[in-house]
């Protein structure tokens, strides 16, 4: 009998730590399985980051590097200058990349670097407890904007993905969100285009995903997904923000 | 090769090139921008790849990323940069890299100054960053010595997987010297443990400083610890000057070493006789020297001269156990001993005695 459901070659299998509902899981078999269809698994290095994917070197079943808090793009860029014929990649959350990483970010994206990122984007800090993240939404209750994030006090939610598609070094950078079937198989085709865009040279590419955060949001599962449909699609709108042809 | 006048900035980086080193990741900080404009300058006419990052932090995480992936990496800095790259110093000590990481030291704290210092000692040499780790530390007190040291540097960090820094201050960086070039041959050892994507059927490499499990982590660290024992039992390095029938000896490394060998000769001439113990490995420390010459009859005291406030001095104390007085000569926030200065110093302790 043909298999028709397998593990991805790029994924160790080891069980994740991840919270019931998280959908950090799925973004790994994306990755992998993007992996895995481009021959790649052999020649790619991935940096995991600082977050809830710190033990992302557990999971990808490729050379890995843990970097410092935000420094992935940085750590990326030095593995690249020495193995410029690999495909390397990090994987960075929203507090990691969009906030103490925003200068390794930006610059290795200006440089043009032939990077794939995969920016993970719940609109909260989850490794620490719920804390408040560039990315939170306005009137967002978190351990850190108790009364709700306020424009006032503490800024307007940081929108990544259109701030690197104006930077001249970024070759592709799309937003995608994963709160249904039919959005998880777009998210699927961005991340295997984010790799084919570095295969092919082009410069930085960065696929933005839109996630849930169950646990400290304080909701079940399934009305995590709807209220990444709800509340963050419209502050987020997806989307292809800059392709290099 | 014949002998060619060079800043110390550039012998340093010459010398890299030379080593075999192939990346170089810096931000400009004075007074060690020569060392990145060389590197900018040779690094792509020899197959290399030079960035200039976009903060110290940034650099030293290239450097990371680099020497995990098996480049031969440096990067270079001067004291507030240096403060910056502890975090990336701490990671790479704790995950086992070989890099080079040069530091021009100038005055201090805070922006300070840049004239040349030697007040992030303690920085260089009782860690830095956060953690158990240690970073070798040499301190070369030449131009010639500074190209020679830089090789060597490339070879101890490889043996032991673990960065090594060479501390030099703003004279040396600036001031120009006939340095040569010994053509040797370069073997870089090989690094089955680098990053360079996961053959089939061969292990995962990860290079990683993070263990949640504590008793993971304490192991870790006392892995670490033997390897800092190998280095303590076979890198030390130091030159003894004049101590065979000295009174009074000088502990001084680099810039201040170089003054008090002058001064020394003044003192000879007055009949104080006066000698000299440089380490040259600020970490691991020559303690044993300390040890012999304090134990020598003739040895009256010591004399710890740094441009800072006094912080190897620290390290010369613990070396005697406090069984001659160590007394302390120093300038700091830029400012170089004069000669005279420090022989009036002599003649001051000698008549306490």
């Amino acid at each position: 009998m043909a298999k028709v459901f397998e593990k991805p070659k790029a994924l160790t299998g080891k069980p994740n730590h991840y919270c019931p509902g998280c959908t950090h899981g799925i973004v790994h078999r994306l990755v992998a399985e993007a992996i895995d269809d481009l021959g790649i698994r052999e020649n790619t290095v991935g940096v995991a980051p600082v977050g809830c994917a710190v033990l992302a070197y557990e999971y990808f079943n490729v050379d890995m590097h843990e970097a410092a808090h935000g420094r992935a793009p940085a750590v990326a860029t030095g593995i690249k200058r020495v193995l410029p014929d690999n495909v390397v990649f990090t994987y960075q959350g929203d507090g990691d990349l969009a906030s103490i990483g925003t200068a390794e970010i930006v610059h290795a994206a200006n440089r043009g670097e032939k990077l794939t990122t995969i920016f993970i984007n719940n609109a909260i800090y989850g490794m620490t407890g719920g804390q408040m993240a560039p990315t939170s939404l306005l009137g967002q209750v978190t351990a850190t904007s108790p009364y709700g994030r306020s424009a006032e006090t503490e800024g307007h939610p940081i929108r990544m993905s259109e701030m690197l598609a104006t930077i001249e070094g970024t070759a592709y950078v799309e937003r995608v969100s994963l709160h249904d079937i039919k959005n998880i198989l777009k998210a699927k085709k961005a991340i295997k285009k984010a790799f084919e865009v570095q295969i092919a040279g082009k410069g930085f590419a960065m696929v933005e995903i839109l996630s849930t955060c169950p646990t400290n949001w304080g909701m079940a599962p399934a009305e995590a997904l709807k209220w990444v449909k709800d509340n963050m699609i419209p502050y987020y709108p997806l989307g292809v923000k800059k392709e290099v042809v | 090769m014949a002998k060619v006048l060079m800043k110390g900035n550039e012998a340093i980086a010459e010398a890299a090139i030379q080593a075999g080193c192939r990346y170089f990741f810096g931000y400009p900080i004075t007074p060690q921008n020569e060392i990145p404009a060389y590197m900018a300058k040779m690094l792509p006419k020899v197959g290399g790849s030079f960035i200039q990052a976009e903060s110290e932090v940034s650099a030293i995480n290239m450097v990371y990323g680099a020497a995990g992936a098996g480049g031969r990496v440096m990067t270079s800095s001067s004291s507030p940069g240096i403060s910056l790259k502890q975090e990336g110093i701490s990671y790479i000590a704790g995950a086992e890299l070989p890099c080079l990481i040069v530091n021009i030291v100038r005055g201090g704290p805070g922006l300070g100054g840049i004239q040349p210092a030697q007040s992030d000692y303690f920085q260089a040499v009782k860690g830095g960053g956060h953690g158990d780790y240690r970073v070798v530390v040499l301190a070369p007190a030449g131009i010639q010595e500074m190209a020679d040291l830089v090789i060597d540097a490339f070879d101890i960090a490889d043996r032991y997987r673990n960065p090594v820094m060479i501390m030099g201050d703003g004279m040396l960086g600036q001031m120009m010297e006939p340095v040569e070039f010994a053509k040797k041959e370069v073997t870089i050892s090989e690094k089955p443990w680098a990053t360079i994507g996961n053959k089939e059927g061969k292990p995962r490499n990860i290079i990683n400083s993070l263990f949640l499990d504590t008793q993971d982590m304490e192991n870790h660290v006392l892995k670490l610890f033997e390897k800092y024992k190998e280095i303590e039992k076979n890198e030390v390095r130091v030159e003894c000057y004049n101590c065979e029938d000295a009174e009074i000896i000088i502990a001084a490394y680099g810039t201040t070493a170089r003054i008090a060998k002058n001064v020394i000769q003044k003192a000879g001439a007055q009949g104080i006789k006066v000698g000299l113990i440089r380490p040259i490995t600020l970490w691991p420390f020559p303690t044993d020297v300390f040890k012999k010459w304090a134990e020598a009859d003739h040895v009256k005291s010591f004399l710890t001269v740094e441009m800072s406030m006094g912080q190897m001095i620290e390290d010369v104390r613990l070396s005697i156990k406090d069984t001659k007085p160590v007394h302390f000569y120093g300038r700091t926030g830029g400012m170089v001993p004069l000669p005279g200065d420090l022989l009036k110093e002599i003649i001051k302790i000698r008549g306490e005695k």
